[in-house]
This record gives C-alpha cells, structure tokens and sequence, in this order.
C-alpha cells in the first residue's frame, strides 16, 4: 500500500512519475475521443485499428532494420502502426459503403485478417538475423516497465496534441454525432469530421500501443464514454466526465502497476475504469440502476396507495398484499384492515379528487395539463385552489341535478 | 508427400481444417443477425474463463479447460445484455466493455498466478501453435489403418471433430427454424418458433466451437474463420443454402492452403524456416474475402447496381 501511495504521489522515482502521466494523459485523451465514437455508436470501428497496427509495427520494424536503423526506434514503429492502422480505416469505409456487408462483418474481418498477417509478420521476424529480437509482443499487451525517457515525452506530446483537437473539434463531432444531416446543411462536412474522429482515434490508438497494447486500447476508448454516460445528458459534460474517468484509471492504473508485481499496466487500467463503470452503472442519478429500482419501487407504490384508498372509500374488500401493506405503512389501515380515521380522510380525498379528475377531463378537454392525468399527479399540482373549486362547484351541481 | 507429410503437416492440416469449418458454418447466421462481432467478444473471454478453470483445477487438462472458456462466454453474453438493458447502450459498445474488461480480468490472473510449470500464456491463447500439434508415431499413410498410431493422433483432432459434428447436427436439426428467425423474427414468433432461445443457442453453439478451436489454433484465428468466409459467401449468392457451402468451401480453402504457404511458401522464396500457420490462414481468408468483395457477384446491395 505505501508504494502504491508514493506512486501516486510521484515518489517512486523518475520513471514512475514519466509513466504515469504519460498514462493519464492518454487516458484523458483516450475519454475525451472516445466519446464521439461512442454516441456515433462506431465504438468497435477502433477495435479495428487498433489490431491493425501489428503488421505496421512489424513492417517498420523490418524497414528500419533493412535501412540499417534501430528497429525499435518507438516513433518509427508509431508511424508504420498509424500508417496501417488508416489503412484498415479506409478498408472497414470502404467494405461497408461499396459491398451489401455491414459494418461489423467489415470491423471483424479486418480486424482479424491484419492481425493474423501481423503475426506472420511477426514470426519472420523472428526468423531474421539481423532484427535483433526486439520484443514486438510487448506492443500486444503494453509494457511500461522499461519506458525510456523519450518515448515518454513522444507519448506526452501525442497526447496534448490530441487533446488540443478535440478541443478544435468538439463542436463539429457533436453536431454529425447528433444529427449528420442536420450538420450537413449547416456547412459542417459530415465525411471529413468523420475522418477527423478517426484520426484521433488513431492517435490514441498509436500513443496507446506501448502503454496498453493493441488488444486493450479499445477500452480506454469505449469504457469512460460508457460509463460517463450514465452521469449526465450534456456533450460538454459527458466529454469532461470521459476524460476524467480514463485520466484517472490511466493515473491510477500506472501507479498500482509500478507498485506491485506482476500487474501489467495495460490490463489494471482496463480494470479500473470497469470498476469506474461499474459504480456508474449502479449509483448513477437518474441512469444508474439503484436509481431505477427506487423510482420503480416509488411508482408501485404509489399506484397501490391510490388503489386501496378507493377500496376503502368504496367499501371494498382488498385482497392485494402489496397493497394492504402500503396502507398499513401509511396509517390508513390498522392491522386488522379496518380504515382508522386518518385512512378514511384519505380514502374520501381520494375519491373526491377522482370526481375531480373527471369533471377536469370534460371541461378541459383541450388543456394539456389535463392530458397528464395518469391519476398519480396530485389535483393540487395542476389545477390553482380557485379552479378546483370551480371543479366542486360543477360537482356539486351534478349531484343535484341527479339527486 | 510421404512419410513426412503425415507426419509433420497431416494433422496440423486436418485441425486447421475441422476449426475453420466448425467456426464458418454458425458464422453465417451470426453475419446475417449482425451479430458477427459476437465472435469477437467470445474469443477474447475465453482466456479468462482458461484461467479461472486452471486456478480451481491446477491442470490445463482439456476438459476443464473448455467448460471454463464456455462458462466466461455464457457469462460474457449474459452480461452483455444486462448492460445494454440496464444502461440503454447501444450493443457494440457493451461488447466493448464487457470483452476487454474480461480479458483484462484474465490477463492479470494469469501474470499474478504461478502458471510457470504449464504452457499457459497470453500469446498463445492469441495465436495459439497449430505447428506443434504434430502425430509423431505416423509413419506413413498406413499408419492411418493402424489402431496403434491413430491412437497417438493429438486428441485435438477427434475433439474438434466432435464439435464439428455438433455444430453441423445443431445446424442441420433447426435448419428451417434458424433460417426464418433470422431473416423475419416477428413471423418466426408467430408461428411458434421460440426465436430468443434458438438464438441463445446459436451464441452457445458459436462458444463452444469458438473454445475447441481456440484450444488448437489461438483466438485470432476464430475470429477470421468466424468472419470472413462467411462474408465472402455473403457476396456469391442470395440462397442461404449455398451460402452455407460456399463458406464451407472457402473456410476449406483458407485452411489448407493457408497452412501450406506457411509451412512451405518461405521455402519458396529461399528463406528457411515458417511462419506462423496461425496467421496465415487468416491472411488467406482475408485474401479471399478481398477477392469476393471485388468480383463476387452479389457484391452490392440490392437496388444499388440501378443506382449507379
């Protein structure tokens, strides 16, 4: 526990400290992209991309070996995944615009051709004499055990940079994730915004690649938008939720892999913005699921509170068990089910504001207040003091007439 | 073609075979449904299913193997679905969560737990080692009539022989019940076809031939065979019917020649040694794929050909 906190607190050394902000900052920028991905409901397009990048890195690889270069040069690598990455884009566009496939038979078969034909790749590689045995698998699963110095800036500055065009972007993303066509005759070009979001994708993607690997940055780009989605119903806000959640778990994650052993950084920050999605998932106001259950279990009683006041009024039996118990809670009904005093006052409101309901619908048939009725809304809460006496009055009148 | 083959590249051969024919043919149903990805998310949570199961049992015995990976993937799905009723979230980006979050879950087990002594890791659930399920007791093509020897065959292959079989039979049994389910749901429920089941048990049959074949030839593999020959068949013909065949035929084809220019195609081009037969079998789905999406003749949409 105390190196996972002096972790935090950047105290565990130089390299430490580089990772995890390289690691926050790409989670940051991974949430924010994420996002627009995400409500363009193209999440699993960067799945795609992201395990498309094997045959470029294993391409750049052998290119800066042929050319006499180190082939572990990162940003080298970086641009041979991005290159192949945009490749499998345009592939994934193109499959689902020209052929009668959808787009996720077009996701999946680019994903796993230009994995597969990565690996083979990969296994030429390491029949190579020259290529040094460069440890490409660590692009699988990330590895930010032995991150050099430059490569962690290389990662910064990545990160700033997409950050900044998401901040240029934002406005145009939303507008073609809400309504395409709608963007479209404001002068926004629908395709090039598209492509923009998928080039950050890919940017993110690429930075990803030595801090959690190609089969998990998928994550960092769906799981924050997920789970940010449950805490409000604003653009601006779900983009600043995103970036924070993947922030945090990249910070967070980054720190608990340098303080224990044995935790690989890639998959202990997919693990804690799951854990971040799961407590959206149930604690969430209005989305969450203990929210629902509450005003679920709210509405049913309400309706059997309204129910069995009838019953009473009416001087009908109830059988409902639910029912009874919703009275009894409240006081209407003593334990023996007969109305106390209290219950009987509220059973003759209750009819009473029914006769009420009745005669509203009647007399204000063109009135949308009325349409609310689904005879829960309190009379009080629509109608003024006045105008329910107006509605006594026409009550009164009815009555004697009949009478 | 003599004593060698049977013994080096037969079987190997013959496992590549019987797992692409095992993933393509439920492949097609889920590329009809949109579901295709499904394959995706299955293939991926089974390494935590592998992992969870060699914890409680401490082997990396066949059995318990599989009903760990096919256990993660009925979870996998199950989940899948409370997060999309529950969150209102559209299905891909459930799948997202729930697949990478799994694997996560099974890659961090598998680095904290000692699995040092057996032959357990990330990269060959990934790309598994189709080279090494080699039948050294053959001695030729005789040693196919010979009890002895057939016996020493990597069980892999009557396993994945079994679950063909099985996939095959589900298939078969529930032809017409599958085939309308799929295309109109709504006329399937009408006429008395429990279409939710029929289609759960399509994702359990997808489970169980994505787990035999993940066992012979690593993940990546079934998602492609899962995938591409399907769609490439997708593109050949409108008869549900034929499009089964021709993804049988092109899963086929993948598998045996993907494993030939693996073993052999570098070979070809003076280079020693192989690649990996794995990967190249997906690259040679993908080539066939690419072919069909250029020429095949039902490439386009319906409609679109007058369009344009």
């Amino acid at each position: 526990m105390e190196g996972f906190l002096s972790a935090l607190l950047l105290q565990s050394g130089y390299n430490a400290a580089l990772v995890g902000i390289g690691a926050a900052l790409l989670g940051i920028a991974a949430g924010g992209t994420g996002t627009f991905i995400f409500l363009r409901k193209r999440s699993l397009v960067s799945d795609a991309a992201a395990h498309a990048t094997l045959p470029g890195i294993c391409l750049a690889f052998m290119a800066m070996v042929a050319f006499g270069g180190d082939g572990r040069n990162l940003t080298g690598l970086m641009i041979g995944s991005a290159a192949s990455a945009a490749v499998a884009l345009v592939l994934v566009d193109w499959i689902s615009r020209e052929t009668r496939l959808p787009e996720d038979a077009a996701i999946g078969a680019v994903l796993s051709v230009f994995f597969g034909f990565g690996i083979v790749l990969m296994t030429v590689i390491q029949t190579m004499t020259s290529g040094r045995q460069a440890g490409l698998e660590s692009f699988l699963l990330g590895s930010t055990a032995g991150m050099l110095f430059n490569e962690a800036v290389t990662i910064a500055i990545a990160g700033a940079v997409a950050g900044l065009l998401l901040l240029l972007l934002h406005r145009r993303m939303t507008l073609v994730a809400f309504d395409p066509e709608f963007a479209a005759t404001t002068g926004v070009d629908v395709r090039s915004t598209d492509l923009a979001t998928m080039g950050l994708v890919l940017v993110v993607t690429v930075i990803g690649l030595k801090v959690v690997g190609l089969v998990l940055i998928v994550a960092m780009l769906i799981i924050p938008a997920v789970a940010a989605r449950f805490w409000t119903e604003r653009v601006d806000r779900l983009v600043a939720i995103a970036a924070v959640i993947g922030g945090v778990s990249g910070y967070t994650g980054a720190a608990a892999s340098a303080a224990y052993p044995n935790v690989p950084t890639g998959a202990i920050i997919v693990l804690i913005s799951f854990g971040l999605f799961a407590v959206s998932l149930a604690f969430a106001p209005v989305r969450g699921v203990v929210a629902s259950l509450y005003r679920h279990v709210r509405f049913q009683r309400q309706v059997h509170l309204r129910q069995g006041l009838l019953a009473v009024a009416r001087g009908e039996p109830i059988f409902d068990g639910l029912t009874l118990k919703v009275l009894r809670f409240f006081g209407h009904i003593r334990a023996d089910g007969v109305a106390t005093l209290s219950g009987r006052a509220a059973a003759a409101k209750a009819l009473r504001d029914e006769a009420r309901w009745e005669v509203a619908r009647e007399t204000h048939q063109e009135d949308m207040s009325v349409a609310r009725f689904d005879g829960l809304t309190a009379i009080e809460k629509v109608f003024t003091p006045d105008e329910i006496a107006e509605l006594d009055r026409r009550i009164g009148d009815r009555i004697g007439v009949v009478a | 073609m003599g004593a060698d083959f049977v013994q080096f590249s037969l079987t190997p051969m013959l496992i590549g075979t019987l797992a692409a024919l095992a993933c393509a043919l439920p492949g097609n149903f889920l590329l009809l449904r949109r579901q295709a990805l499904i394959g995706d998310a299955i293939s991926h949570v089974v390494l935590p299913g592998i992992v969870v199961a060699f914890l409680i049992t401490g082997t990396v015995a066949a059995w318990p193997m599989m009903l760990g990976a096919s256990l993660a993937a009925i979870v996998a799905v199950l989940l899948i679905e409370t997060i999309k009723r529950l969150g209102r979230i559209d299905a891909g980006a459930a799948m997202g969560v729930v697949f990478t979050a799994m694997f996560a879950g099974g890659v961090l087990l598998l680095e904290q737990s000692d699995t040092s002594s057996v032959h357990l890791d990330v990269e060959h659930a990934l790309y598994g080692n189709l080279e090494s399920l080699i039948w050294l007791e053959a001695e030729g093509w005789g040693s196919l009539f010979d009890w002895a020897a057939l016996s020493q065959m990597p069980p892999q292959v009557v396993r994945l022989a079994v679950v063909l079989g099985v996939v095959a039979g589900f298939i078969f049994v529930f032809w017409n019940a599958l085939k309308i389910s799929t295309f109109d749901e709504g006329f399937a429920l009408s006429l008395g076809i429990r279409a939710r089941l029929l289609g759960f048990g399509l994702v359990v049959v997808t489970a169980i031939a994505a787990v035999a074949a993940f066992d012979a030839v690593g993940s990546i593999i079934v998602i492609a065979m899962f995938i591409c020959p399907p769609a490439a068949a997708r593109l050949m013909t409108d008869d549900l019917g034929r499009q089964v065949a021709w993804s049988a035929a092109f899963a086929l084809a993948s598998a045996v020649f993907g494993y030939v220019f693996a073993g052999y195609g570098p070979l070809w081009f003076g280079a020693a040694g192989s690649v990996s037969a794995a990967g190249m079998i997906a690259t040679v789905s993908g080539l066939i794929l690419a072919t069909a999406c250029l020429f095949g003749p039902k490439r386009k949409r319906i409609g679109a050909a007058r369009e344009a």
